[in-house]
């Protein structure tokens, strides 16, 4: 049965998946344990995405059928959902630019990868990532942008984050729409992600060195 | 004794409104008045330049080369976008200043800075604008949202007019709301019962509403009075226009503006068939758009930006299911009527090569954004030209020089036999001007061909 949870969600099949949970909460299962394999399915996905077999249209449907499940299962939930393991990542698209596509894409694989994200949405002021950087100590920084002036609000942020005194404690990967290893080098940024896959390889490689 | 349009197969009708907009008339019907006989010459020169580049039927003289810009004529001029969408007057010096400057070969008209004003008086939902939720120096951006329900398939799919006219509308501009109690006005076409209609607009949400529209359009026509103007100027001085007017994909109208990104997506999932069919209903509407823009400026380009069918967006599966059929359907609709899209490609799109070939030859031209040009003109030689591809990284940070030798490079990969235009890949608002200048005229020089 719980095979059957994490396939559904994994296939994307929405009604299967939904009756799976009703059953199973039907029967007393811990609610924890239909959410640990919702979860496992949402690796899945993620896992078909980074291969090129799952676009965005089956992100965003498998985000909402996610949403369903877990809207199902909240009201017998007693404790928090289980703790993420691989560390604390900053991210938002930058001042000036209220584009969030992509950056909702990357967040969502960083998350299904296992990473907390502190999502600050779109048209984050300077200070309001350093704000949370210090505050939650979060090693890696993920800087958004679609448009060209977020050529020079990321540079700035990157500005205000070394001014702060917290640039030699965080990594910053920056991406999006006419983002590339050239605009990386401009804004000072550590790395420049093509897609969201390369995101998740990169706070990976840095979660992994912290 | 010219032939009766109606008489005319696709090819030449779009062969006449190529030869209306080479040799353009004034608003009387005369033969357009150049300012000098240097800009009549440059004018059909350079007209006749950008078809030879389109109809791919002989080489041109050299590479046409476009630029594309968002706000940089204003910001090149000092200006900020907030500045020239609130104070009309400022609009023309700028975009003439940047089209005389440069010398592209095609001016795109003035209409990038939308009436301010008119924005504020409806109170417009759908974007932030400089002042309004973005700073002044910023371009305006889209506020996705679902502006259409998923359980109003049917109202598009039956009555898109009316939903467009009413239901749309209320949502998306807050002075408007009240339209929602509007209906059509086609009801009982009796003495009996032919007030019943009007009765909404007795009451005084409607009303208000109605006055806030008087207000909005004559902001709305005082700007046109002055995009008109330019419109009809930069011919005068020698520059056709590379569009007449814009349409869209039809997935792209209802994933952008109705059912937003996630919505669209999933109904792909969760109501393929109506969103299919709302696709079907729209494609005439979008079809006659472009048309009609196209017969009244007596200019064949008619400008497609192309948004959620790029690379990533959607699956090679989900793209020849959702997208293609009915994006395929407009363009073919426009052809049939000798129109010639122009598509902007936005974000890659090297997956769709292969799809995208299906066209006739000469009928379209493509604008890559970030798409491997040396592929797209593999898979599109002989059947359409190829535009674009100079990265926004390049022209806003690059070196001049850098600029310079990308600018050979494309002619060098995508110039060979005619079939290329070069132009800027996205558009751009402030860059190194310098480069700007580099990119035209290196195109100008190395893009010549031999003959």
């Amino acid at each position: 049965m719980a095979e059957n949870l994490v396939n559904a969600l994994a296939d994307l099949k929405e009604e299967a998946a939904i009756k799976i949970v009703k059953d199973r909460l039907n029967a007393n299962e811990d609610p924890l344990k239909i959410l640990g394999d919702a979860r496992k399915g949402m690796e899945i996905v993620g896992n078909r995405f980074a291969d090129s077999e799952y676009f965005i249209p089956d992100l965003v449907y498998s985000g909402e059928i996610l949403k369903v499940v877990s809207e199902l299962v909240k009201p017998r939930l007693t404790k928090g959902a289980e703790s993420k393991k691989l560390g604390k990542i900053v991210f938002g698209t930058v001042a000036g630019d209220i584009h969030d596509i992509g950056k909702d894409i990357v967040v969502f694989m960083l998350d299904v990868n296992g990473f907390e994200v502190i999502d600050l949405g779109v048209d984050v002021p300077v200070q309001k990532f350093v704000d949370k950087i210090k505050e939650t100590g979060a090693p890696v920084v993920g800087l958004s942008g679609f448009l060209a002036l977020a050529f020079d609000s990321m540079k700035e942020t990157i500005e205000a984050i070394k001014a702060a005194g917290l640039r030699d404690k965080v990594k910053v990967m920056i991406g999006g729409g006419q983002m590339s290893e050239e605009i990386k080098k401009y804004t000072g940024a550590d790395a420049y992600g093509k897609d969201a896959m390369a995101g998740v390889t990169l706070a990976k490689k840095w979660a992994g060195a912290k | 004794m010219e032939k009766k349009r109606e008489d005319m197969s696709s090819d030449e009708k779009q062969e006449a409104l190529f030869q209306r907009w080479i040799s353009p008339k004034d608003p009387e019907g005369n033969n357009l008045k150049f300012q000098n006989p240097q800009a009549e010459k440059l004018y059909k020169e350079r007209a006749t330049r950008i078809k030879d580049a389109i109809q791919l039927k002989k080489k041109p003289d050299r590479v046409p080369v476009f630029l594309i810009p968002s706000f940089a004529p204003a910001f090149y001029s000092g200006l900020t976008p907030h500045d020239v969408m609130y104070d009309f007057d400022k609009i023309i010096p700028a975009w003439k200043k940047f089209y005389l400057d440069f010398q592209p070969d095609a001016h795109g008209g003035a209409f990038v800075p939308s009436p301010g004003k008119f924005l504020e008086i409806l109170d417009f939902n759908l974007y932030k604008w400089p002042g309004h939720g973005v700073s002044n120096k910023t371009t305006y951006q889209c506020l996705e949202g679902e502006y259409m329900r998923a359980d109003e398939y049917d109202t598009l799919i039956h009555n898109p007019l009316y939903f467009f006219s009413f239901t749309w509308p209320s949502r998306v501009f807050g002075a408007l709301e009240s339209f929602q109690m509007l209906t059509p006005l086609a009801g009982l076409t009796e003495m009996y019962g032919v007030s019943l209609p009007f009765i909404p607009y007795g009451t005084p949400p409607v009303q208000t509403a109605l006055k806030a529209l008087m207000e909005a359009g004559d902001e709305a026509l005082k700007w046109i009075q002055v995009v008109g103007g330019f419109e009809a100027e930069m011919p005068t001085l020698g520059f056709p226009a590379y569009q007449a007017g814009a349409t869209k994909a039809p997935f792209d109208v209802i994933g952008d503006t109705l059912r937003g990104t996630r919505g669209i997506m999933l109904d792909m999932y969760r109501q393929p068939d109506k969103l299919l069919q709302a696709m079907e209903a729209l494609t005439p509407i979008y079809i006659q758009l472009g048309v009609g823009a196209a017969k009244m400026a007596g200019n064949p380009l008619i400008f497609i930006p192309l948004h959620k069918g790029a690379d990533g967006f959607l699956s090679d599966a989900q793209f020849k299911k959702f997208y293609w059929p009915s994006l395929r359907k407009v363009l073919m609709g426009l052809i049939e009527e000798g129109v010639v899209p122009l598509l902007w490609a936005e974000g890659g799109y090297n997956s769709r090569l292969e799809v995208i070939r299906d066209l006739p030859k000469g009928k379209t031209a493509w604008l890559f954004d970030q798409t491997d040009m040396a592929k797209a003109k593999k898979a599109l030689d002989g059947i359409a030209c190829v535009m674009g591809n100079m990265p926004m990284d390049l022209m806003t940070v690059g070196s001049t020089q850098d600029a310079i030798d990308h600018t050979k490079r494309l002619i060098d990969i995508c110039g060979k036999g005619g079939g290329y235009i070069m132009a800027n890949g996205a558009f751009f608002d402030e860059v190194r001007w310098e480069n700007l200048r580099a990119i035209v005229d290196t195109a100008k020089e190395y893009g010549v061909y031999k003959k």
